[in-house]
């Protein structure tokens, strides 16, 4: 199929597992209703969860999961060496994720508590650009495919992506959801990248920041504010640690 | 302009026997907020209970019944060698019961600015042809300032204008539609009493406002107060997230996006609203922002509110509804931006 008279390049892509719950993989693979199409557009060299290949052959190397053993940085380094584009794919990989709550603990006690008597050698997780350059985060616990989408689609044109520049609220508000704050409850919305098309608070939940910072996130006043509001603080700043893009907001 | 007295249970058929051919749009409670005070939402009712019309506010203004959040401008579809393009003005007809007087305002503001100047909307044209306005008076809503910019009455812009006089309703019909649809039910002719009764209810609700903004020589003052300490303390507040537009009944700004389906076989002129106070509403192709900092968006906000469409439109784009005020997080609302102006030249 041609797209306006030029028939596009299929991208060689491989997409490769590292620490974390394979979530945004499962996600690349989901969205039945346009997963042919998708799978027709790129050509998939490297991917465990949809084929058996396992070549080394690709431009584009999508990274799932963040870092947190020796033996996955240098297994990283050869991808970053083969691949002409790397791709952090979601939390875990764009700031380290749910994972990254074990860097506030002691390693050795952190890993005792994990694996009992099986103690494992860990590191204290690292996001994949704190190992390798990447050329493009995307965000999001997991990842939208529908964000994965356009961005393949970028890649398949060779133009640059941009993500939106708005917090989540902009989106929230366009789906008529009711505020979360308004009804007393915590939200970050208003402090998080949007893109996701807010799901959470119009399901009810307010914004965990999943999807990390929006850009110029005015911090001070979104404290100050939740503390005006009577928040938990103490939930405040479970919140903030929990999907680790706040890192450093709360001293 | 033509008046009518319509009974209660009468306005009750008419509304009925309207949902029975048109879609009807309309005040509906969705829950309440942390001080227990109900949200209303404007809403497509299929049954008269659903309706409340003691509503003091919506979150949301009614305008994205005209001007969608997110709407498709044009649809494509792509052959090997070309391609078609599809555009659809074509909209059903709705009524939407129960705007007070600001929203009706809103809406004339929008017409000025989409119907009669030098880039007419056939989007926004269609869509306001085709909907059947039922306003109503009421009490003010909290930090409401309508009264203050004179759009807390209105002479046209609508169909059908009511006003409460307990058992039935004082109509105001300012269209041959909203004649014909009220020829419907039982109507009566507007008798000495009901004058009265109408004239004292107007009373009572211009007595009743409790939020007084000064809005004398406004744009002048913001002009004179450019570089006022007023803008830094909000502006430091702002979030930058744009709930203020888009609750806003009047404001229309909007980016538009190119979307292609997965399989490169159709693609869609994606239209969305927008908000000068979002981060890179002034950056321009090449990257430079021509306001970089919060301070210095939310202050434009204001100027075109209350400065700039003045001078274009002969009055603000702001209907005083404080709908931007009550939804922004930081608190940063009209009333206590200009007091704080007005305050500052009388320093
Ligand atoms: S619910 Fe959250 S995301 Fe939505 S408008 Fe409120 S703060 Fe913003
Ligand atoms: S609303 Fe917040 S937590 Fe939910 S998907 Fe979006 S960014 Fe993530
Ligand atoms: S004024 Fe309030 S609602 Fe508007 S962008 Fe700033 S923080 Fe958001
Ligand atoms: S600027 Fe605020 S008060 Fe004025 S019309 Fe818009 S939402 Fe209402
Ligand atoms: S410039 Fe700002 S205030 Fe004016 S219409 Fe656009 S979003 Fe609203």
């Amino acid at each position: 199929m041609k797209y306006l008279g030029i028939a596009p390049a299929r991208p060689k892509i491989g997409v490769f597992d590292f620490t974390g719950c394979e979530g945004c993989e499962l996600q690349l693979a989901n969205k039945e209703e346009t997963l042919g199409p998708f799978l027709d557009a790129i050509d998939i060299v490297n991917f465990r969860e949809v084929t058996t290949a396992q070549g080394d052959d690709y431009d584009i190397a999508l990274i799932d999961g963040c870092i947190s053993r020796g033996d996955e940085i240098e297994r990283l380094k050869k991808i970053r060496q083969n691949a002409k584009v790397l791709v952090a794919v979601g939390s875990c990989a764009s700031f380290g994720g749910v994972n990254r709550m074990k860097n506030v603990l002691d390693l050795a006690e952190a890993n005792t508590e994990v694996y009992g008597k099986e103690f494992k050698e860990t590191l204290y997780t690292r996001s994949i650009k704190e190992a390798v350059k990447v050329d493009l985060e995307i965000p999001g616990c997991p990842v939208s495919k529908a964000e994965v989408e356009r961005i393949v689609q970028h890649l398949v044109w060779n133009v640059a992506f941009q993500f939106p520049n708005y917090p989540v609220c902009l989106e929230c508000k366009q789906r008529f959801s009711t505020c979360r704050m308004e009804m007393g409850e915590l939200c970050l919305g208003s402090i998080t990248r949007g893109g996701c098309n807010a799901p959470c608070p119009a399901g009810g939940l307010g914004c965990w920041g999943c999807r990390g910072p929006a850009p110029a996130p005015n911090y001070k006043e979104f404290l100050a504010l939740a503390e005006r509001k009577g928040m938990d603080m103490q939930l405040l700043a479970e919140r903030l640690n929990f999907f680790g893009g706040f890192e450093g907001v709360l001293k | 302009m033509l008046f009518k007295i319509l009974y209660k249970d009468d306005f009750r058929t008419l509304i009925e026997t309207a949902m029975k051919s048109v879609e009807v749009v309309a005040p509906k409670k969705v829950g309440s907020n942390a001080r227990g005070k109900p949200i209303h939402h404007y809403l497509p009712v299929t049954s008269f209970e659903e309706i409340d019309l003691s509503y003091e506010t919506t979150e949301y203004s009614a305008k994205t019944y005209f001007i969608p959040y997110l709407e498709n401008l044009a649809n494509y579809r792509f052959g090997d060698e070309d391609w078609e393009k599809e555009i659809q003005y074509r909209f059903e007809p709705r009524m939407i019961l129960g705007l007070h007087a600001c929203d009706i305002s809103g809406l004339l503001r929008l017409d000025k600015v989409l119907i009669h100047d030098k880039f007419p909307s056939p989007y926004y044209i269609a869509r306001r042809k085709n909907t059947l306005i039922v306003g109503i008076d009421h009490e003010p809503c909290e930090g409401g300032f309508c009264h203050a910019l004179g759009t807390n009455v209105v002479s046209h812009g609508f169909d059908l204008f009511l006003t409460d006089l307990g058992d039935r309703y004082f109509t105001a019909i300012d269209s041959d539609r909203g004649y014909i649809l009220l020829n419907k039910v039982l109507t009566h002719d507007v008798k000495e009493k009901d004058t009265k009764d109408y004239l004292d209810a107007r009373r009572r609700i211009s007595d009743a406002y409790t939020t007084h903004v000064n809005v004398h020589n406004l744009p002048n003052l913001l002009d004179i107060e450019f570089e006022s300490d007023v803008w830094k303390k909000w502006g430091a507040k702002c979030l930058s997230c744009g709930s203020c537009a888009q609750v806003c009944p009047t404001c229309y700004c909007y980016g538009v996006s190119e979307r292609v389906s997965m399989d490169w076989a159709s693609g869609a002129k994606v239209k969305q609203l927008y908000s000068c106070n979002l981060v890179d509403f002034a950056q321009v192709a090449g990257g430079h922002n021509f306001r970089p900092e919060a301070t210095t968006r939310l202050k434009y906000r204001y100027y075109h509110q209350h400065r700039g469409f003045v001078e274009i439109y002969d009055e603000p784009k702001c209907v005083g509804c404080n709908r931007c005020g009550r939804t922004c997080l930081a608190g940063i609302n009209p009333p206590d931006i200009i007091g704080e102006l007005q305050a500052e030249v009388r320093k």
